[in-house]
């Protein structure tokens, strides 16, 4: 633990080095046991105000950061699109101007513009979280399944992850490849070619279209949320069609180690990306992703807030 | 005068050696089997990296004088800290340890170093925030003094007065990797 933490803001997993997510990692481990304490709240982060500023709606990730925010006793404010002035035409460079009048000191960002939490880290003397922007980057889903793949499994060099499902459009996808590649995993995507294009290569992983091999292989599979709400005809086959070639089905799941994790960023379609069955069974550790999330949150939340001050 | 002060800066004193620094651990040791005479209640809890050091040598020598393996932990007080972005480096945060449930437990914190006494106000606050223990005593190996809040040691090992000018610096073989020296270095 020799690295010390010089960012304000955490925008995405790109711009990270092996050794400063490995010590999130860590940090999060001294924060994960603050939860089975009597008394589950420290006084890290006391006196300083953070706000939530969803403008795509969310709820397990906006919870998860309140609850970190709150066990790290920070104050904390709620905005979404709808109860910000964003609905009355308002920039977003006013709105954020506007929270820095009232001194806010962390500003976690939910954005579908790809760009927006890097626009106002650069504004901004609040620290920036990049809570999800556009297509680009999850980077606190990708640390929490990268905590969660290291407390199963004790190290994340070498093993073989897939990433299955809508990889084109999915910042969780992007998130975590960064993450993984960085911390010396094997990353297949798979997906229709549609949603898994070539260009990925040029990230150092692999591409296959045959779910079987990669099921076979893995020892995790991590499958992504097919977006209803924002697939168009053009890349998306059809849910039975997709089902059928890339579900994560129980006879399917006959094909996995036995100790091969699945994980899910959730919220899960269970019987399109994934049986009921598989989503509650031996190799799932979805909620285990759930706890580990508050964990990884409490971490990014005390390093880049303390940063800041 | 700034040569003066280049002249000065960096000596150092040394003021205990591997044969005190033991001396004084097994002294403390025996100070806490007279204190408390149902060590099974008793867990040393060192604060990191030093202090852990300390309560595990501690423990080794109460072994050693009475047969009884008293129980050791670790408590993390930088995220109890009241000065997280006041100072120019973030302290590292690291998990807590302690046997539970502390209610019927004598916890004694034990620390290389007392100095202003935030410290260990800090480790009280960890600690509550754990249970509520019997009690709580404080081992230290050096009281340097200046202490801003109403605090003080139940075991030390050496008094030493020390100006606030002034360094002490603690060395342990298993933290550091150097020889076990304590040593006061003039800014």
């Amino acid at each position: 633990m020799s690295t010390r933490w010089t960012r304000k803001d955490l925008l995405g997993l790109r711009e990270l080095s092996a050794d400063e997510i490995n010590f999130i990692l860590e940090t999060a481990d001294a924060f994960k046991q603050v939860g089975t304490r009597e008394i589950k709240k420290v006084p890290s982060l006391r006196g300083k105000t953070l706000v939530n500023f969803f403008v795509e709606p969310s709820t397990r990730t906006r919870t998860s950061f309140e609850l970190a925010a709150l066990r790290l006793s920070a104050d904390v404010i709620n905005l979404s699109a709808t109860t910000s002035s964003l609905s009355k035409g308002e920039t977003l460079k006013d709105t954020a101007r506007n929270l820095e009048a009232l001194h806010a000191d962390i500003l976690v960002l939910r954005h579908s513009s790809a760009g927006a939490p890097q626009f106002l880290a650069n504004r901004l003397k609040a620290s920036v979280i990049n809570a999800g922007d556009g297509a680009h980057e999850h980077p606190t889903q990708a640390l929490l399944d990268l905590y969660t793949i290291r407390e199963k499994r004790g190290n994340i060099t070498g093993l073989n992850v897939a990433i299955i499902g809508d990889i084109l459009f999915s910042r969780v996808a992007r998130s975590n490849i960064f993450g993984l590649v960085k911390l010396g995993a094997r990353v297949t995507l798979v997906g229709p070619s549609t949603l898994v294009p070539r260009e990925f290569e040029k990230l150092g992983v692999e591409i296959s279209h045959k779910i079987e091999d990669a099921l076979s292989r893995a020892d995790v599979v991590n499958l992504l949320r097919i977006q209803h709400e924002r697939q168009r005809r053009e890349y998306f086959p059809g849910i039975g069609e997709y089902i059928h070639l890339f579900g994560l089905t129980k006879e399917r799941a006959k094909l996995l180690k036995p100790d091969c994790l699945i994980m899910h960023p959730g919220p899960i379609n269970r019987g399109v990306e994934i049986d009921s069955e598989v989503a509650d069974g031996l190799h799932s550790v979805i909620l285990n992703q759930v706890t580990n999330g508050l964990a990884v949150r409490m971490a990014i939340l005390y390093l880049c807030g303390g940063i800041a001050a | 005068m700034k040569q003066a002060t280049q002249k000065t800066s960096g000596a150092a004193v040394l003021t205990m050696d591997a044969e005190a620094i033991s001396r004084a651990l097994r002294r403390i040791a025996h100070e806490i089997i007279e204190r408390n005479p149902q060590l099974t209640g008793v867990v040393l809890a060192g604060i990191p990296s030093r202090g852990v050091e300390i309560a595990r040598r501690i423990a080794g020598f109460i072994h050693e004088i009475e047969n009884v393996n008293v129980e050791t932990g670790v408590i993390d007080v930088a995220m109890h800290r009241d000065d997280v972005g006041t100072r120019s480096e973030l302290p590292i945060v690291r998990e807590s340890k302690l046997p539970l449930p502390l209610e019927e437990r004598t916890i004694i914190v034990v620390d290389d170093v007392l100095y202003t006494g935030r410290t260990v106000r800090a480790a009280m606050d960890a600690i509550s925030s754990f249970g509520r223990p019997a009690r709580i005593q404080l081992a230290v190996l050096i009281d340097r003094g200046h202490r801003e809040l109403p605090i003080r040691p139940d075991y030390v090992g050496k008094n030493l007065p020390t100006s606030g000018s002034e360094k002490v610096r603690v060395r342990l073989k298993e933290a550091d990797g150097e020889p076990d020296t304590v040593s006061l270095e003039k800014q």
